[in-house]
């Protein structure tokens, strides 16, 4: 007995789970309490929502609406156009997967997700659609992991040219009738397809813009730093909304007579208006992280203003605030919701066009709640995603 | 008589603010030369120092490095720091970058030079400090005395003219400051001409072909170091001397 004891250690800390819960869970009076009635207030949240979402709730209404819910009013004749950008998209994931990330499981599980769509209530077409998605992102994590060092250049050259190719592919180019890419002007784009590219033109363009204001309110020269500085707590003083109303109300006022800005460029506008002055003050804090000795072995070596910015502060500023960037990123992707209130057909706003046919009156439980899935989902993995990537990064750092 | 001085120093006041930090330097220092600088903490010796390659700038006074003088042209200012490499008490490496690229960024990005010859380059001088096997780690898993002679190399690699080093040892552990005054006096004794604040007088004896005594942003008293050991003039210097060499 004495024995065992000196070799064991002591009885509470060996584990198993009726051990960890004993520690964990039961620890004391009060825990038990507390581990009790949070139990029965869980319970009794999922068992409602259960019942509700198995016995009462109407889901014809998602599997009737759910091409208006992910493309809005896109011709599905055109709908070829969108899935050839995500297989691109799809492509240039799994290659760089295979190039960078060679051996994250979970990198390479976000491969298979559009098969697992195939499960939702899709047509045969999208069906086909999701499963070549899955296949060509294999095809490019393939050849990333045979060829990592030729395909580096071609795959950023790739994701640079990306969002171009996304936008013209989606907006078409040809004005003759019957061609085969003929323009799907933006009033017909919707849904998700509308909320992605809000959020990932706000997220591009306002990274640099953001940067530069960073880097202007703390420039020496003192028009760039009170211009920097007036733009950044000019906006972040008022809310979002009224930044939307008035890209669409107002930017037109300032444009010659005759030049008329889309609707969805001047909510994109807003947007990333609105995204930079906010990633402008994350980034600042970054910069406020890195020591003056940085700055002074990066002068000395003869290292320019702009070289010592670019190749010695801004990166490690950057990796800093990866966190608070992505965190910023997610609120701008549920944020572009708003654009529903100026009349755009985003998911919010298509959810609301939904509701208004006579079939589906009375079912907006429905569809808020797979909606609110869709944001969490993606916002989820965005996180996710961001926490894998700074682990990453991390192992190089300091 | 300037003709062979590398770096000259006429007349050099500094103010921080109000604050006179340097009242009235002056120095010339020749090709090859070892200078040890010495004197009481907060004596101005870090600001001299660091006006020899403009991280400071100063009000008055003059300073050529190498013929070029030290004004608000930002060309020549680039010019000198591209001759002249310096060392910090704090290393000051970059941690994002692997010891290899720390090394290689200022030539490649400065010198134009090809990434082959300086990756050559750079291993050469790895070589010479004593730490080839160490290229392809980031800084931040390097003992301070190899993060020391990295940034040794660093600042080599753009073959400067000048070296500069503001309390090299300072930071470093007892055990690892041997490490790098070695480097410091092969460096010395291959004829750098070198400009070194410390208080190594172990360092000063064996290499060092003048020391300056700074005391109150000036220098109280000069000369070689037999001299300045053996009989210092002024009574201050005396009274330093004795207080660090008592340990
Ligand atoms: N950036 C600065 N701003 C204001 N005062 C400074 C600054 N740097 C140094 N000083 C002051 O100048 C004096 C000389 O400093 P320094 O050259 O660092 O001395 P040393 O290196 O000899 O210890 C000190 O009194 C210090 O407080
Ligand atoms: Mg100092």
């Amino acid at each position: 007995m004495a024995n065992l004891n000196s070799v064991l250690p002591p009885l509470t800390e060996r584990s198993g789970p009726l051990r960890w819960m004993r520690k964990n869970l039961f620890g004391s009076w009060l825990d038990s309490l507390l581990t009790v009635l949070g139990a029965l207030l869980v319970y009794w949240a999922v068992k409602g929502f259960l019942t509700w979402a198995l016995t009462v709730a109407e889901w014809e209404v998602i599997s009737a609406n759910l091409r208006l819910i992910l493309i809005g009013q896109y011709p599905i004749e055109q709908a070829w156009r969108l899935w050839t950008w995500l297989a691109i998209l799809f492509f240039l994931a799994g290659n760089s997967i295979g190039i960078w990330a060679r051996g994250s499981k979970y990198a390479f599980v976000v491969l298979f997700t559009p098969a697992l769509l195939i499960l939702l209530p899709f047509g045969s077409a999208s069906r086909i659609w999701l499963a070549a998605l899955t296949l060509t992102g294999l095809i490019g994590w393939g050849l990333g992991r045979a060829r990592p060092h030729a395909l580096k250049r071609s795959v950023i050259a790739g994701w640079v040219i990306l969002l171009p190719v996304i936008i013209l592919l989606t907006r078409g180019w040809s004005e003759t009738e019957g061609s085969a890419v003929p323009i799907v002007t933006t009033n017909l784009w919707g849904g998700l397809l509308l909320t992605f590219l809000l959020t990932v033109v706000a997220i591009l363009f306002s990274f640099p813009l953001g940067v530069l204001l960073a880097l202007g309110r703390r420039s020496k020269l003192p028009i760039i730093r009170w211009s920097s500085v007036a733009y950044i707590e000019l906006v972040r003083g008022v809310p979002l909304i009224t930044i939307l109303f008035m890209a669409q109300l107002m930017l037109p006022l300032f444009l010659p007579e005759g030049v008329a800005i889309d609707r969805v460029v001047r909510a994109m506008v807003g947007m990333t208006l609105f995204s930079a002055a906010y990633l402008a003050e994350n980034v600042r804090g970054g910069l406020q992280a890195i020591p003056r000795g940085q700055y002074e072995a990066a002068h000395a070596l003869g290292l320019s203003g702009a070289q010592t910015m670019t190749l010695i502060v801004l990166p490690q500023a950057l990796r800093l605030v990866i966190p608070i960037l992505v965190g910023q990123f997610i609120a701008v992707f549920k944020d572009t919701s708003l654009v529903a209130i100026v009349g755009l057909f985003d998911l919010l706003g298509i959810a609301k066009t939904v509701l208004a046919q006579p079939a589906f009156l009375g079912l907006q439980r429905e569809v808020y709640v797979f909606i609110s899935l869709i944001y969490w989902v993606l916002s989820y993995g965005m996180s996710y995603l961001s926490q894998r990537l700074e682990e990453r990064l991390g192992a190089g750092g300091r | 008589m300037t003709q062979d001085n590398i770096i000259s120093v006429r007349d050099v006041h500094k103010w921080y603010g109000n604050y006179h930090a340097l009242r009235g330097v002056s120095m010339d220092v020749k090709k090859r030369e070892v200078i040890v600088i010495f004197g009481p903490s907060g004596s101005g010796k870090s600001t001299f120092i660091r006006t020899i390659n403009r991280l400071e700038d100063h009000q008055r006074g003059q300073i050529l490095v190498d013929g070029i003088e030290l004004t608000h042209d930002v060309r020549n200012i680039e010019q000198v720091r591209a001759e002249t490499g310096m060392v910090f008490q704090q290393f000051n490496l970059f941690p994002h970058l692997t010891v290899l690229q720390n090394i290689t960024l200022a030539p490649l990005q400065v010198r134009k030079w090809t990434r082959q010859k300086a990756e050559e380059v750079a291993m050469q001088l790895l070589e010479r400090v004593g730490i080839p096997d160490q290229a392809q780690k980031f800084p931040g898993q390097l003992s301070g005395g190899q993060q020391q002679r990295v940034a040794i190399a660093r600042a080599l690699a753009m073959q400067p003219k000048i070296m500069l080093f503001d309390e090299p040892t300072s930071a470093l552990d007892p055990e690892m400051i041997k490490e790098v005054l070695d480097v410091m006096v092969e460096l010395a004794k291959s004829g750098m001409t070198m400009l070194v604040v410390t208080h190594e007088m172990g360092f000063a004896r064996a290499v060092a072909d003048r020391m300056f005594f700074f005391d109150q942003g000036q220098i109280v008293e000069s000369g070689k170091p037999d001299d300045i050991f053996k009989n210092p003039k002024e009574e201050r210097t005396k009274l330093f001397l004795s207080q660090i060499l008592a340990h």
